[in-house]
């Protein structure tokens, strides 16, 4: 391989890849209103029972 | 000229539960538990082409003397990701990145790297000790924990440039990447006592530029520490930042960052918009203001919005990526979907919320806090919407609010399995997870710019890896795969 050629191979390596799906889902954005009242529906059985409790003993020493 | 923007995000995450509730202990016992399990799941799995190998691109070899690290929770990944005990949080180091998008990928590894180590370690003990984790920033009672971005960039750029021209976007990309949060929790925030911020972070900061990350928080951090070749690379590390639960707004700040970062580096700080005259009240002001109004006067006399910034950003970055290709950021499908995205978010904040709700962490957690309010009528310090808040970012399937509001994802969960095990092929991470993967038993130690075999006799072996585009797939795939053992292969590398 010549100089030229490998500098146009690092170049090449260097290169950032391509990725073939680099796309965002489109579908789910009309279903948001739908979702957030079904969402709704549900969420105190998402939720933590007594959440006053919860959230005081939610206590995190500063990290970093 | 812009080199490449080699990236990655460190994450503490937020945790409960656990033996006496000693988060140290609980972060221990989650890292422990992963890098136990995890050995036993390595995917070995390399089929496919074989790249012609590069010697010339291979580090060289040199010994040292024994240095053995014995911190008990702190191991590397075959995914070529650091998890380790920080301070009392588990925290998830990305492997190197080559692109916003597999930045994002690798950050989404991380969140399924934590959701294991939970199962298994809450596998070993008592349902009263169950450990809960948590991908966010704060704890509401002003405690802060952090999600820092690292970016590579050239040693030439000199420092003051780069505060001169980031300031504006960091002060005002919270209005589009911001997470949310209710109420606050420093004295300066809790003065406005505002029902709702934009980020996790904003009220945090107390400086311009500085070096701390625990106390008087910086905007801009001055950590010199690139873990690369010094004479060639800076690594900027930021650390105003919050922790994304939604991946398109993950790549969006990740890649309007690393575009802007690559206008510096080619056109200079000129360019950018004139930064506010006070930039951490501005912060705190924008974080405050929903409705996305509020302006600051600048350094030219001018007032501007946060969403004033973003905008005249984003065309910066836009007639970057048309005039001088954004290849130092990503391949030109990749930086469009980032402009487009960001734009997208951005137009949404202001003019169509709901529209950017599947994307926008703050828009989406807002709209939850909004609709449980109305529909209980409940006050604004209702221990409920600080649930929300918290729970809008827990890891548990059965708790995150994150998974039920619809964010949009980038990935299918295949492809994040996949990263979980397996490192990205584009830096030097693919050496080192593909060591770790291979040679297990012969790695005493590894960093983020070395890894150290001890083959059983003679001194420990450190393969250096100063250059973070080293290390690839394309260089040394083959030379792994042909390597049966470490000694083969430090032998071959020594060659």
């Amino acid at each position: 391989m010549t100089e030229q050629e490998r500098i146009q191979k690092q170049r090449t390596e260097r290169a950032a890849p391509v990725h073939d799906d680099v796309s965002v889902d489109v579908t789910k954005g009309d279903q948001l209103k739908a979702d957030l009242d079904d969402l709704l529906d549900e969420i105190d059985e998402v939720l933590e029972e007594n959440a006053e409790e919860f959230v005081r003993n939610y206590i995190q020493k500063g990290g970093e | 000229m812009a080199i490449p923007k080699v990236l990655g995000i460190e994450t503490e995450y937020g945790i409960a539960g656990g033996p006496e509730l000693d988060p140290i202990m609980a972060s221990s016992i989650i890292v422990n538990a992963y890098a136990q399990r995890g050995r036993t799941r390595v995917n070995w799995d390399f089929e496919g082409e074989t790249p012609e190998l590069d010697a010339r691109g291979l580090p060289s070899l040199t010994s040292f003397a024994p240095i053995v690290e014995t911190h008990l929770a702190n191991t590397v990944l075959t995914n070529g990701a650091r998890l380790y005990v920080d301070h009392a949080h588990p925290e998830y180091s990305s492997p190197e990145c080559r692109t916003p998008f597999e930045a994002t990928l690798y950050d989404a590894a991380g969140e399924e790297v934590m959701r294991r180590a939970l199962l298994v370690a809450n596998e070993s003990l008592p349902t009263h000790q169950a450990i809960t984790l948590y991908k966010n920033n704060s704890d509401g009672k002003g405690n802060s924990y952090g999600t820092h971005e690292n970016y590579l960039l050239t040693r030439t750029v000199e420092f003051g440039h780069v505060v001169r021209a980031m300031v504006p976007h960091f002060v005002s990309r919270q209005i589009v990447v911001g997470a949310g949060k209710v109420g606050a929790e420093t004295k300066y925030g809790l003065e406005s006592d505002p029902a709702f911020q934009l980020s996790q972070r904003a009220e945090f900061f107390e400086e311009i530029v500085g070096l701390e990350t625990t106390l008087k928080r910086p905007i801009i951090n001055t950590r010199d520490e690139p873990h690369a070749d010094a004479e060639r690379f800076r690594r900027l590390h930021v650390i105003i930042g919050d922790a994304n639960m939604s991946q398109v707004a993950t790549m969006v700040k990740l890649g309007a960052t690393a575009l802007l970062l690559s206008v510096l580096e080619d056109r200079g700080p000129d360019v950018f918009p004139s930064p506010p005259r006070h930039p951490v009240q501005a912060v705190r002001a924008f974080a405050l203001d929903t409705t996305l109004t509020r302006t600051v006067p600048c350094e030219d006399g001018r007032q501007r919005s946060a969403w004033d910034f973003q905008d005249e950003l984003w065309h910066l970055a836009n007639d970057y990526a048309h005039l001088y290709g954004g290849q130092a950021v990503a391949a030109e499908d990749e930086v469009r979907v980032i402009l487009v995205q960001w734009r997208e978010m951005l137009d949404g904040v202001r003019d169509d919320a709901d529209a950017v709700a599947d994307r926008v962490d703050w828009v989406a957690k807002l709209r939850i806090l909004h609709g449980y309010q109305g529909r209980y009528e409940l006050g604004e310090g209702d221990a409920k919407l600080r649930a929300i808040d918290l729970q809008y970012h827990d890891l548990r399937a059965e708790r995150s609010l994150a998974q039920r509001v619809g964010l949009r994802s980038l990935f299918d969960p295949d492809e994040v399995r996949e990263a979980v095990h397996n490192p990205p092929s584009s830096t030097r991470a693919y050496f080192r997870g593909q060591c770790v993967a291979r040679y297990p038993d012969q790695i005493v130690a590894a960093n983020w710019d070395s890894v150290v075999f001890d083959l059983g006799q003679g001194p420990l072996q450190r393969v250096p890896m100063m250059d973070p585009l080293r290390g690839t797939a394309a260089l040394t795939k083959d030379l792994l795969e042909t390597s049966p053992t470490a000694d083969d292969l430090l032998e071959r590398l020594d060659r």
